[in-house]
């Protein structure tokens, strides 16, 4: 009898246990993360069972052998000697070249756009609809063909090369020729003036900030902190005795030669990218102005502030907290679509690394996982850097 | 693009389910009623669709030849197009049973790649195109030149040894479609087109203009192109050999599409043991005894196929590489006994 109890007790505990959330939620949660961990072993198992089944050879030493092949474009020096490792660092840097270039000019041209479109101009709001609604709506990879190969197709030949700055700056189907300005030691004190000129800028701005505050007095900020980015490295340069060892491209026989050579592969990739990427972004730059509560508006003239005031004290701050969360997103979208480089040959990682190098080595498994991690890496990069700033400029709920 | 990312990806991560087609690819393939095989995209000659999407070239029709060594069939067979890039994956992840393909036999893919070359369909060379009025005779005067290139290939090695070794900078452009690299070679946005000379000589006919352009006279590689199989399996390894060397075979002891059924009465013990009436070759393959006789009765010997496909694209066979052993050329097949 007193057995039976027992038994009794213990299957109401066991049932009560069943019947606890608590200890449901956390039973479901353990068993979702044992069928994870058990999936991915099952995965890398696998991996590492059908290499060795293949004769594959596996690991990441591949990395110090001598790659074999040239590539095109490189941001540091690289030759058919250098590495695959070499390969991997002149994939990433063409691929931040592109990406972060082209991040700075899509918000520039997104941010000019999407203003352009509640512009009270008919005609300018009507241009800019019509810009964002066919560019949004054709694939980024047609654009791409349409800039590479139609674009290239107009361009004329190196023999008849267009002579944009006559005996400087050079147009034609292998690319963009300006010359290359080679500083000289001396220059160094020019660049450490105008590091100092902007530390200083920085300054006069919380200074200027600061005695507004005050004294109600305004700074002409902006134009003397210009004034001072030109005129202290101009002196600078002039004392230092500074110069410049330009080299002009020149024409051999085939090509330009010296200067600097932007390739048509990127100014396309570029030119795609940014068009594509601006049309989103002025979406959002117009969603975070209208969101902007039309009284904050009034509210702001009837205090008598200018117009420049009210835009920049009272509109853009609170329009940013709109704008910044989607913009980040955009940010990453352009730099996970230049990996698009490869259809139109631009050497960017997809290209010269997870291409070539992958085909060249057989290392498949090493060369995508390191490339998913260059990805992964940049993406969240950006992602923290634009987090930090959203940081600063939301709300701040007290 | 994205696409072939996505596959190569799936290829390189999803490799799991192949361990199992991997063990025995001739039981797998006989399952499914027809053979994967991976061609090129579009290399007159060697592999190409027409309108219709029939499939012609030399490339195509070895894998007819194995098709129907194995069926009985020569239409038993789909072709997959791959880029240079997808071309290994798609082999070793068992999307494709046979790679063949324009593919050069190298050490390295050979041994690293975990598949095995086969046989050599065809030996080649890589050359140089360039339009005529660059007023260019010779390899040698292409310093500082553009260079297209398709991404992924032996020429990409081969084009950086040879300007390396003759001390010459060269700007390569590279493309990962064939297609891509003769469009903006013809566009102007490089001087020369390298690959082997085989394909420049099928590309420069689909060139808008051909005669403004010229192939100079200098072979600067070996390429031995052939078909290759995933390492691992003995006996699909076998059959992919031997349904080559059957071809060059055929041709040796003159067995024809035309005649081959003469031929079973034939006299000589070769030709006897080669068309299954003599000895039971084919059953050490795992196919019926008749096997050659197939592959001859719906493809034809080696140098019909070749008559039906390369010489149409203007690359004469007599005297070159690709002749018999018996004319001079190194065709040569071990002996069927």
């Amino acid at each position: 009898m007193a057995k039976s109890q027992e038994q009794l007790q213990q299957s109401r505990s066991l049932s009560s246990l069943i019947y606890d959330p608590k200890f449901r939620s956390y039973a479901f949660q353990i068993l979702l993360l044992l069928v994870l961990v058990g999936f991915g072993w099952w995965i890398v198992q696998n991996t590492i069972v059908n290499l060795q089944a293949q004769n594959k050879t596996t690991g990441f030493d591949f990395l110090g052998v001598t790659s074999g092949f040239d590539i095109g474009f490189s941001l540091i020096e690289y030759s058919r000697s250098s590495t695959y490792l070499d390969v991997f660092i002149v994939g990433i840097l063409n691929t931040l070249l592109v990406a972060v270039t082209g991040i700075v000019l899509a918000t520039m041209l997104g941010f000019v756009l999407g203003v352009a479109r509640l512009s009270s101009n008919w005609i300018i709001a009507r241009m800019a609809t019509i810009y964002i609604e066919v560019i949004r709506n054709i694939p980024l990879l047609l654009q791409l063909f349409f800039w590479y190969f139609a674009v290239l197709k107009s361009m004329p030949s190196v023999r008849d090369s267009l002579e944009v700055i006559s005996g400087a700056v050079f147009l034609n189907n292998r690319g963009l020729y300006f010359p290359d300005p080679n500083p000289n030691d001396a220059f160094l004190w020019v660049q450490i003036a105008v590091v100092l000129v902007l530390i200083g800028g920085f300054f006069l701005q919380r200074w200027s900030v600061r005695r507004l505050e005050q004294t109600g007095e305004r700074f002409p900020y902006i134009p003397v902190f210009i004034g001072l980015l030109i005129v202290v490295p101009a002196i600078v340069w002039f004392i230092s005795g500074a110069g410049l060892d330009v080299s002009y491209p020149e024409r051999n026989r085939f090509n330009f030669q010296g200067g600097i050579q932007l390739p048509p592969e990127f100014v396309a990739l570029l030119f795609g990218l940014v068009i594509y990427t601006a049309a989103f972004i002025a979406e959002i730059v117009r969603a975070g102005i209208v969101s902007v509560n039309k009284g904050q508006t009034e509210a702001a003239q009837s205090l008598g502030l200018k117009d420049n005031d009210r835009l920049n004290l009272v509109v853009i701050p609170q329009a940013m907290r709109v704008i910044v969360p989607p913009l980040t997103s955009q940010y990453l979208n352009l730099t996970k679509n230049s990996s698009l480089a490869v259809a139109i040959g631009y050497p960017d990682i997809v290209n010269v690394f997870m291409g070539t190098a992958l085909n060249q080595s057989g290392k498949a498994v090493e060369v995508i996982f390191m490339t998913m991690a260059v990805y992964l890496t940049l993406s969240l990069l950006t992602s923290v850097i634009m987090n930090i700033y959203n940081a600063r400029i939301a709300l701040t709920e007290r | 693009m994205n696409k072939k990312i996505v596959t190569i990806a799936l290829g390189a991560a999803l490799s799991l389910s192949a361990s199992a087609a991997m063990a025995d690819t001739l039981e797998d393939v006989q399952a499914k009623g027809y053979l994967q095989c991976g061609v090129a995209p579009s290399t007159p000659g060697f592999a190409s669709p027409d309108e219709n999407n029939n499939w012609s070239g030399i490339d195509v029709d070895y894998c007819r030849a194995m098709a129907a060594a194995i069926f009985d069939d020569p239409e038993a067979v789909r072709f997959t197009p791959l880029t240079s890039k997808e071309r290994f994956t798609a082999l070793s992840s068992g999307e494709i049973d046979v790679l063949s393909r324009t593919t050069t036999w190298t050490m390295s893919r050979d041994t690293n790649l975990g598949i095995s070359f086969t046989g050599v369909m065809f030996y080649d060379g890589q050359g140089f195109m360039v339009p005529k009025d660059l007023g260019v005779n010779s390899a040698l005067e292409l310093s500082d030149a553009a260079v297209c290139i398709e991404a992924g290939t032996t020429t990409e090695l081969n084009a950086a040894d040879y300007f390396a070794t003759n001390g010459m900078n060269y700007n390569p452009v590279v493309f990962e479609d064939q297609d891509e690299v003769v469009k903006a070679y013809d566009d102007g946005r490089c001087d020369v087109f390298t690959t082997d000379s085989s394909a420049l000589a099928a590309e420069r006919l689909s060139l808008a203009d051909p005669d403004s352009h010229k192939i100079l006279p200098e072979i600067i590689s070996k390429e031995p192109l052939g078909p290759s199989v995933r390492q691992g399996d003995d006996l699909w390894f076998n059959i992919s050999r031997w349904v080559y060397f059957a071809l060059l075979e055929a041709e040796e002891y003159g067995v024809t599409q035309a005649n081959v059924d003469e031929m079973l009465g034939s006299e000589n013990p070769s030709v006897r043991r080669l068309l299954g009436v003599e000895g039971e070759f084919g059953k050490a393959i795992g196919l019926s005894d008749d096997w050659a006789y197939r592959i001859i009765k719906h493809t034809g010997n080696y140098g019909e196929i070749y008559e039906r496909n390369v010489t149409p694209i203007g690359i004469d066979r007599a005297g070159s590489l690709n002749d018999l052993w018996t004319r001079g050329g190194l065709q040569y097949s071990p002996p069927i006994r």
